[in-house]
């Protein structure tokens, strides 16, 4: 990949001046549409701009033992994290990938969970002690079929390469199984209904981030808020089944689909309560895991 | 007023948060606090979110005339709510005491423990009046001077240094 491609990746598409404008649209939407589902009119268009400015604009309370770079540092990793992830997407057919650029895709999704585990850890708060252990322990959930199914892709595709897996996809049982799970492995990921087990609101608080406040809150509402555009844009990435060539029409329907997808999240959560972690895990590793076991098996059978 | 002024006064004024803390009230104004994000009065239009954590929050709304065992529960809340804050007393009990004035069990009322904003009478109050509160809670927000830069909390509240504490422990 040529540097200067890899930084308009990084920084503009699908990267940082692209994915902080789509995230919030996308937060709007949620909201917006979750409001609707329930009968209300819900919060204008600029809401997430405006929640993002005024927590940048507020001044925390100290905590002693809990200052520094452990506050800022860790939702800057998450963020930093998401936005090399976002920029391995492969959006265009042409996209510059490299050799082995899934492997650091699945490297990069893993740090801002990461990131959340710590961060809940470090605040010594027992709500986010308990928040971080069921992030943890959700992570041993879907990662394990998440994992799988893009081995199947990798597997229908021979190639570690992504814009070579998003070739494949969606040609055969395998990879159209292998989606299907990654989709379902997208409300975990997010903390939605029904797996909003991790900061679980009004029931520990808000998880990892309850000690968090102001310009810090901030940030990790941004990192969420990317790891939004992230994991819908993966799927939507590897399984639109065709690209035009031309890159504003491939943009915008990327943008469209994701778009798309994140209301069809939004329709799920919204119809749906909180279960148990034991019924979440149980969910992944029966189900789920079943299924891309046999996106796996359809793959190297090359059915 | 320079521009990044400007811009944090109208993301205060469209982005109030709101913590809820009942300090021994009889769940009458708990009940018609939460209408108040119910269909028909949808405070989110205003941007208004109901936070888990008052580290998070802008807008402390408190009910109840302050019992002797939430005393130290107000005053580590306050004390967790990141500043500029605006204090709220929703209903009589905070602002009175109400029925419960003169009873040895209460260190109320609210202003005597923690520099309140805005009162919202009513036993209970009425969603509208609650509305109406929040409402002008969230102009006194927006007008609170933005903090400088470097300067943390500006008012310790009750002689009490509760900032260790994590969210969800109470000191007594």
């Amino acid at each position: 990949m040529k540097v200067a491609e890899s930084f308009v990746a990084l920084l503009i598409f699908p990267g940082l001046l692209y994915a902080a404008p789509m995230s919030w649209l996308m937060v709007w939407v949620e909201r917006k549409l979750e409001a609707r589902f329930q009968g209300r009119i819900g919060p204008p268009f600029y809401q997430p701009f405006f929640d993002f400015i005024k927590l940048l604009s507020k001044r925390v309370a100290p905590r002693p033992g809990f200052d520094g770079l452990l506050l800022s540092g860790l939702p800057l990793l998450a963020i930093g994290a998401i936005l090399g992830a976002l920029a391995l997407l492969p959006v265009f057919n042409q996209a510059g990938g490299f050799a082995g650029d899934l492997i650091l895709l699945v490297a990069l999704l893993e740090v801002p969970a990461l990131c959340l585990i710590l961060a809940g850890f470090a605040s010594r708060s027992i709500f986010g002690q308990v928040g971080a252990t069921r992030e943890a322990l959700l992570s041993l959930g879907y990662n394990l079929p998440f994992l799988t199914a893009l081995a199947a892709l990798s597997t229908a595709a021979d190639s570690l390469e992504l814009g070579q897996i998003a070739g494949v996809a969606g040609s055969s049982l395998g990879t159209w199984l292998a989606m299907v799970t990654l989709a379902a492995c997208l409300p975990v990921k997010l903390h939605l209904n029904p797996f909003s087990i991790v900061n679980a609101p009004q029931e520990i608080y808000t998880g990892p981030t309850t000690e968090f406040g102001g310009p810090q809150l901030a940030l990790w509402e941004m990192a969420h808020h990317l790891e939004w555009v992230l994991l819908t844009g993966l799927v939507v990435s590897l399984a639109l089944p065709f690209r035009t060539g031309v890159w504003p029409v491939d943009a915008a329907l990327f943008s469209l689909v994701s778009l798309g997808l994140a209301a069809a999240l939004t329709l799920l959560a919204t119809a749906t309560a909180r279960i148990k972690i034991g019924q979440a895990l149980q969910f992944y590793w029966r189900w789920i895991f079943g299924l891309s076991l046999a996106a796996l098996a359809a793959a190297l059978l090359a059915v | 007023m320079n521009f990044f002024e400007q811009l944090i006064r109208q993301a205060r004024k469209r982005s109030p948060w709101l913590f809820h803390l009942n300090a021994g009230a009889c769940n009458g104004c708990d009940i018609e606090f939460l209408t108040c994000l119910s269909p028909r009065y949808d405070a989110e239009q205003l941007g208004v979110r109901l936070e888990a954590s008052p580290r998070h929050a802008d807008i402390l709304c408190v009910s109840g005339p302050v019992t002797l065992n939430t005393k130290e529960a107000v005053l580590t809340i306050y004390n967790q709510v990141a500043d500029p804050k605006v204090v709220v007393a929703l209903g009589s009990c905070p602002a009175t005491c109400n029925v419960f004035a003169g009873s040895p069990m209460i260190a109320g009322p609210l202003e005597r423990l923690i520099p309140v904003d805005v009162y919202i009478p009513g036993c209970p109050p009425a969603p509208d009046t609650i509305m109406a509160g929040i409402v002008r809670a969230v102009e006194i927000f927006s007008q609170k001077e933005p903090a400088a830069a470097g300067r943390l909390a500006s008012r310790e509240v009750g002689g009490a240094a509760l900032q260790p504490v994590p969210v969800g422990v109470i000191v007594v």
